[in-house]
């Protein structure tokens, strides 16, 4: 059952969650999503362009971020507003380990109309790489 | 290759329709890790009051990404993509894509400058379907990060 409006309080966390991201993850990724960027496959090309190995596409991150809203919303349409800066990149070493990325989320505001406001805490071994990660869903009330 | 100002306030025509297919939505989250049946079962979908499966979240970006790639010219906007990653990105839906959809993007240039030393790019792109219906508008700043010396896109090496 999606969430409603009035079982949610300011901050209240979102279930935190943590997901391993390796090459053939982001090889998916790419084949998904048509993004056959280099810098996200080819370690040659990601230290050509001054990066310490490839990295991970900030659009994967971001919608890692977004199933810990989806998650706890139960409803991806709950999804009104979604922003964020790339603010450092998920290098992703070729073993695998491959590279974490944890993610959390808090309630920081109620609207009228059903509408929450969430920030998202987004880390890779402790570094943040996703700043000023902001979501709105709208919930049933 | 130098920023062309001027370039800035341009529009685009609009994309060609892009069928969104079940099979399209299904590969999508398998990628991104999410196994919500949402994405894949009609019944699921229904059940939350979708008329078709709906896509995650951030799926408009392979939409608007496909648009960019056809209605596009880095050359002419003097932006160099050799080695382009994602400053930051912002979608703000109407609603959900959703299986059914044949979706057609305009593409605006809302910015175009060089900040410490990167070129930066800034475009607005708002998703229809064709019947006209407003679904989501995306924000997004590309940079082009500058080759280090030696690399392929290092202007001196060429």
């Amino acid at each position: 059952m999606p969430l409603r409006a009035e079982n949610v309080e300011v901050g209240d966390e979102l279930p935190a969650r943590t997901v391993t991201v390796t090459r053939q993850g982001l090889v998916r990724y790419a084949g998904a999503s048509e993004d056959f960027n280099p810098v996200h496959w080819n370690p040659r090309v990601a230290r050509e362009a001054g990066l310490p190995d490839v990295i991970a596409h900030g659009m994967l991150t971001m919608a890692i971020a977004a199933r810990t809203v989806t998650d706890w919303a139960g409803d991806p349409a709950a999804v009104v507003e979604y922003r964020t800066r790339f603010s450092r990149p998920v290098v992703v070493p070729d073993d695998p380990a491959g590279a974490s990325v944890e993610v959390g989320g808090r309630v920081v505001a109620r609207l009228d109309d059903g509408l929450v406001r969430l920030d998202l805490v987004v880390t890779s071994g402790g570094t943040k790489v996703l700043s000023d990660a902001r979501v709105t869903v709208r919930l049933a009330s | 290759m130098a920023l062309n100002p001027s370039c800035v306030g341009k529009s685009y025509p609009l994309s060609r329709p892009y069928p969104v297919e079940p099979e399209t939505i299904r590969r999508f989250a398998e990628a991104v890790g999410d196994p919500a049946a949402v994405y894949t079962d009609q019944q699921a979908a229904q059940a939350l009051g979708h008329p078709s499966v709906p896509a995650p979240p951030t799926f408009p970006f392979v939409v608007v990404a496909r648009a960019l790639d056809e209605v596009f010219s880095y050359d002419e906007i003097g932006f160099d993509p050799t080695y382009l990653v994602h400053g930051d990105q912002c979608f703000e839906y109407a609603r959900s894509v959703r299986v059914g959809d044949r979706l057609v993007t305009a593409v605006s240039i809302t910015g175009a400058k060089n900040l410490r030393g990167k070129d930066v790019l800034t475009l607005r792109a708002d998703v229809a379907d064709t019947s006209g219906e407003h679904v989501v508008t995306l924000r997004l700043t590309f940079v082009s990060l500058t080759a280090v010396k030696g690399g392929v896109g290092d202007a001196a090496s060429r």
